[in-house]
């Protein structure tokens, strides 16, 4: 197990499906150092192109009680990633020091055997590069010190106009991501394969008021009329009589 | 998933070329032994060696259509402690390299015996590379069914009948390809190879059959509940994300509609095993090397279709986050 372990933290309760980190994603990747992320007839009948990062929609419950569930999709950097020991050249791996998972795109051979190997569907084979491509958690952003500090964050994460993504890590218990997981129930993926997802998700969460009657009637509301108690008759002492 | 031609072919044409190579050292092995009359001459070994390379070069040829950097092929040799594929990019060329020790052997009649054992049984050059072969073609058989097996969320390969069908598939054509190649140059062994095809062919349909029957029971273990970590019953999706189409989309959908999927599944199993037992049959008695290479024909025809069938029939869990693009 690494000792840091970069992830996402991704709030299913505050996504809005607005796609905003999916295009904040390719336009940094698309211009990083690994080279563009070309696509196929981008404005053609039959689109078709390359993302580290997809936002897809579901819908639970059945009319008049559902809820839409936006999805954001992106690799989830497993502890025990399956793709890292079936690829035969050694091109995609998992980083030591921050538990990053990726590929080296100058030693990958394409066969994808790697992405058959994810239950997830994280990895995206570049049709134009003829390599396996997926999330780099943003590693040429993160380390960057001619950065503000600010700014040292996966680019999906700064897009995010929700805040629903929280990066961190997650192997630091006093980490926001840590926190946010602990705090807010955060699960992970397709538990029963033992893949230890390192990105979390964070379960849609309703809140309800629950509401007393007597919490609708203020007991000492100045405008209630008073004479809708009985009132004492005259002749009856009151405490004010008591003589102890 | 959806079937690559490349590996459909690399499979079964390599898969040939070993069950070739056991059947041309089992003929020798039970020569040595006394149990087949004294084979004459090497033509037999020399010649089903060179087809048996040509089959697996056949292979090798394929694999490298399924890459997308084949110039970088070389690298795919690094990871053999933890990679199955990698190992079997090792022992494939390996593997080439005894059946071409082997066919030298025999070819330039290295016969002066290298060691003689207990019983009096002459141990030359082409026993050791024929013993090396099958030790290597069984590991390559190991290596190609472990690629699949190993993928523990590929539910319908992750069996301990992945490997044990690629053995029984492949030595089921490869004795029959034999069996053919008796029946235009040693008569004498007409009987013997096809026997052992009509056997392996028979076993490699209960195993096939098996897995079929294995595969039609499973129930997948991720829903795309565990997908989203949503526990609702009621789940649906409503959009991809995109309306184009993705690896996502293309690796892992065959596209094919059920009808054609079952259609394909009773072909195989009529072309890979039944037609070919009975041409086998038919063949011995009439000791006709046309119906014994039909045979051969129509069982390598019915296993492309099984290899198809394979890849096709695989459900990858990822495929529960692209059932609607919008």
């Amino acid at each position: 197990m690494s000792r840091r372990q970069l992830a996402l933290v991704i709030d299913l309760n505050v996504c809005v499906g607005c796609h905003a980190c999916v295009t904040s994603c390719k336009e940094w990747n698309t211009a990083g150092a690994a080279g563009p992320m070309a696509d196929s007839n981008p404005y053609g009948a039959d689109p078709s192109g390359t993302f580290f990062n997809r936002v897809q929609t579901f819908e639970v419950g059945q009319y008049p009680h559902t809820e839409t569930v936006h999805f954001p999709k992106s690799c989830l950097h497993c502890e025990d990633p399956p793709c890292v020991p079936v690829c035969p050249t050694g091109a995609s791996y998992k980083r030591e020091e921050d538990g990053i998972v990726l590929v080296d795109y100058d030693r990958c051979i394409g066969c994808k055997y790697c992405a058959w190997a994810c239950p997830y569907g994280a990895r995206e084979f570049d049709e134009h590069d003829k390599v396996m491509k997926k999330c780099t958690l943003c590693v040429d952003r993160i380390y960057d010190i001619r950065m503000p500090e600010a700014d040292r964050k996966p680019a999906c994460v700064k897009a995010c106009p929700t805040s629903a993504r929280i990066f961190g890590d997650i192997h630091d218990p006093h980490s926001e991501a840590s926190r946010a997981i602990r705090e807010n129930g955060g699960y992970a993926l397709m538990p029963e394969w033992g893949t230890q997802p390192a990105n979390h998700y964070l379960p849609r969460r309703t809140t309800r008021i629950r509401i007393h009657d007597d919490e609708l009637v203020r007991s000492d509301n100045p405008l209630r009329v008073e004479g809708h108690l009985p009132k004492p008759s005259a002749d009856v002492a009151t405490l004010d009589d008591a003589s102890w | 998933m959806r079937p690559a031609l490349s590996v459909v072919l690399l499979t079964t044409l390599i898969g040939a070329g070993q069950g070739l190579f056991l059947a041309l050292f089992t003929v020798q092995s039970y020569a040595l032994v006394g149990l087949l009359p004294p084979i004459a001459g090497a033509a037999f070994y020399l010649q089903g060696s060179v087809i048996a390379l040509a089959l697996l070069a056949g292979g090798l040829v394929a694999s490298f259509f399924h890459l997308g950097r084949p110039e970088r092929a070389w690298r795919s040799a690094m990871q053999w402690r933890t990679s199955w594929l990698s190992r079997e990019v090792i022992v494939l060329p390996a593997f080439m390299a005894a059946v071409s020790l082997y066919a030298a052997a025999h070819g330039l009649g290295w016969t002066q015996a290298v060691v003689v054992l207990p019983p009096g049984l002459p141990i030359d050059a082409s026993v050791l590379a024929g013993a090396l072969g099958t030790a290597l073609a069984f590991a390559l058989f190991v290596c190609t069914g472990m690629i699949y097996a190993c993928l523990r969320f590929l539910a319908e390969w992750h069996t301990p009948l992945t490997p044990l069908n690629y053995i029984l598939l492949g030595g089921a054509s490869g004795f029959t390809l034999a069996a053919g190649l008796a029946a235009l140059s040693m008569p004498t062994l007409v009987g013997f190879l096809s026997g052992w095809a009509i056997l392996i062919t028979l076993l490699a349909a209960i195993g096939r059959i098996a897995s079929l029957w294995r595969n039609a029971r499973l129930t997948p273990r991720s829903t795309v509940q565990s997908a989203l970590g949503v526990k609702h019953p009621a789940v649906v999706q409503r959009s991809q994300g995109f309306v184009g189409r993705s690896f996502n989309t293309r690796e892992f959908f065959h596209g094919a509609p059920v009808r054609r999927l079952r259609l394909a599944k009773h072909t195989f199993l009529v072309l890979a095993f039944a037609v070919p037992v009975l041409l086998l049959a038919a063949g011995r008695n009439a000791a006709s090397a046309a119906l014994m290479l039909g045979a051969f024909v129509v069982q390598f025809g019915g296993l492309l279709i099984e290899r198809w069938f394979f890849f096709a029939q695989a459900r990858h869990p990822q495929n529960l986050y692209y059932q609607a693009v919008s």
